[in-house]
């Protein structure tokens, strides 16, 4: 039997197989399809303040091995969250950690304060890197100064595990990661989509409705796995790698880059089962090459 | 109580040419599964096709439960359909069904019209063939540019009254659907309405059916990436606001919308 469980800061996962914000729901939307509590973990949807509409559609354009989406964080809000959300999963057996949006400091600072009062959610994401929205989101993660702002003032309300969730559009990975490392941050999370386009030459029309949007899928995973080795090289905290994963080679590529974790993001669109398969296929890895703990891959890149 | 959604590897049983550009295939599940309804679609996976990245969603024409098979109506629109058209019997076809909501059966002495276009015409048949109705008060009206572009529909024909229209006026009523006399001057003899085919024929058809003050639902269409509510990206802006076509529709009641 071998052990697949790790450590984000305090907080125990039982493997490290989370899926990615914006691909799950809010766990109930995937629940025909796999036993929840096999995950290492859930984050939900990006969650704002205030209900969002999200942008026009069109919001996706399917790209070669990708897609492009601008769906611009539709959701409800936290108080939906916390009333009617929030009860029906809270009792799930997994890290259920919550996606956290603002356009101003203060949005994210009033957000977690009020996450903060929920038992069961033991972490949150802050995502400083959403492509899709025109005020904030990514906007506090393509600088060191903004990103230290952002992050220093939730550290100072939010208890728990704080994960910071970074944008790939920047010159320097690395650099924002030590950054918001300095401010705190327990863990940091990539990347998050990257700034893409598509047109139609037909019309000579951008095809989505915010004229760019953000780059998922395999087509992104050589610069994701680039840059968590980058961040992993460069920081003392635990790195969650994402993007671009469909299979368990693809998620212990990223381990050996050094991420502690996972999130499977786009795949799950194609196959809502694709998670519970990484799992079971990192298992079989470890039998296979006879490996105790999955703490041994983790940055076990041999140069 | 809905049946559960599933992520299936089908059996291809049949692909068969229906004309210049329609297919139906026929695939076989190795699990039992029932309560499928007019309007709900299933979402195929499209194996080695150059740039295909997501599934395609195609509307049920058709079940059987005893054999465990689904039909479906596909029309060759783009890379995606193109190769699905290509697999041969025997084949494994994976997909995830059953998914949306369907069109509210109609009560027991409704009087229905039921309008397709393209590939729309799938669920309208089902429709036709499941709603139990007396075959006198079902009308089914389809539309298509040419008698090449209509598919064989002989094997419904006895669930309904057949009536077609064709934009050079080789089979049935010339011009659109909306130019049929049951459409554009017998429509108040319904009391329900139903439809799948191009937006603007949708369009056209809600509206006339708002000004009439007759029930209608309506099939939407809309690029979709997972298809099961979580990537949010095929959303239609109703009067309540966006709401996921492949979960909350793709079947809406015209006044939820914008038309």
């Amino acid at each position: 039997m071998v052990n697949l469980g790790i450590k984000i800061h305090e907080l125990e996962f039982k493997n490290p197989v989370l899926t990615a914000s914006g691909t799950c729901g809010f766990g109930k939307e995937i629940a025909d399809f796999m036993d929840l509590s096999l995950l290492g973990g859930l984050v939900v949807k990006g969650t704002t303040l205030k209900h969002r509409e999200g942008n026009a559609y069109p919001r996706m354009a399917e790209t070669p091995s990708g897609m492009l989406n601008a769906v611009g964080l539709q959701n409800k809000g936290v108080d939906n969250f916390i009333t009617n959300i929030y009860p029906g999963i809270k009792d799930l057996d997994t890290n259920i950690i919550v996606n956290v949006n603002g356009s101003t400091v203060e949005d994210y600072v009033a957000l977690t304060e009020r996450l903060n009062e929920l038992d069961r959610i033991p972490a949150i994401e802050l995502n400083i890197s959403c492509p899709n929205v025109k005020e904030g989101g990514m906007a506090f993660g393509i600088s060191c100064a903004s990103a230290e702002a952002v992050v220093k003032a939730v550290r100072k309300v939010y208890r728990k595990t704080l994960i910071v969730k970074l944008s790939p559009n920047v010159t320097d990975i690395a650099e924002i990661a030590k950054a918001v490392e300095g401010q705190g941050a327990d863990s940091v999370s990539l990347i998050n989509t990257l700034l893409g386009m598509a047109i139609n030459a037909e019309t000579r029309k951008p095809v989505l409705s915010t004229i760019t949007g953000g780059l998922s899928g395999p087509a992104i995973k050589p610069i994701a796995l680039r840059m968590v080795w980058q961040v992993f090289n460069a920081v003392k905290i635990p790195v969650i790698g994402m993007g671009g994963i469909m299979n368990a080679t693809d998620a212990i590529e990223f381990l050996i880059a050094g991420a502690s974790a996972v999130q499977v993001g786009t795949a799950i669109f194609i196959d809502p089962t694709i998670p519970i398969q990484i799992i079971d296929g990192i298992s079989s890895y470890m039998e296979c090459h006879k490996i105790q703990s999955v703490n041994e891959i983790i940055g076990s890149l041999q140069c | 109580m809905c049946m559960k959604k599933t992520v299936t590897n089908f059996l291809l049983l049949e692909n068969k040419q229906l004309n210049n550009d329609n297919f139906r295939l026929l695939l076989q599940s190795p699990n039992p599964f029932s309560d499928i309804f007019p309007g709900q679609f299933i979402n195929v996976e499209i194996k080695e096709a150059k740039e295909v990245f997501l599934r395609r969603p195609f509307s049920i024409l058709d079940v059987n439960y005893n054999q465990r098979t689904i039909s479906l109506l596909v029309k060759i629109l783009g890379r995606g359909s193109k190769k699905l058209t290509e697999s041969a019997a025997g084949q494994t076809i994976n997909a995830i069904f059953p998914l949306g909501q369907s069109f509210t059966l109609p009560d027991k002495f409704d009087r229905i019209l039921l309008i397709g276009g393209g590939s729309g015409v799938a669920p309208m048949l089902f429709m036709a063939k499941i709603c139990g109705l007396d075959p006198a008060n079902v009308t089914v009206l389809i539309g298509a540019r040419s008698v090449s572009d209509h598919i064989d529909v002989s094997e419904y024909l006895s669930f309904g009254q057949f009536l077609f229209t064709t934009e050079d006026g080789s089979l049935g009523e010339k011009g659109y659907v909306t130019n049929h006399p049951v459409f554009s001057e017998r429509l108040n003899q319904y009391d329900k309405i139903y439809t799948c085919g191009p937006n603007l024929m949708m369009k056209a058809i809600g509206r006339k059916a708002i000004e009439n003050n007759i029930f209608c639902e309506v099939s939407l269409e809309n690029s979709m990436a997972c298809g099961f509510g979580v990537c949010l990206c095929c959303v239609e802006d109703t009067k309540t606001g966006h709401k996921c076509v492949c979960t909350d529709g793709p079947v809406f009641n015209v006044n939820d919308l914008k038309w």
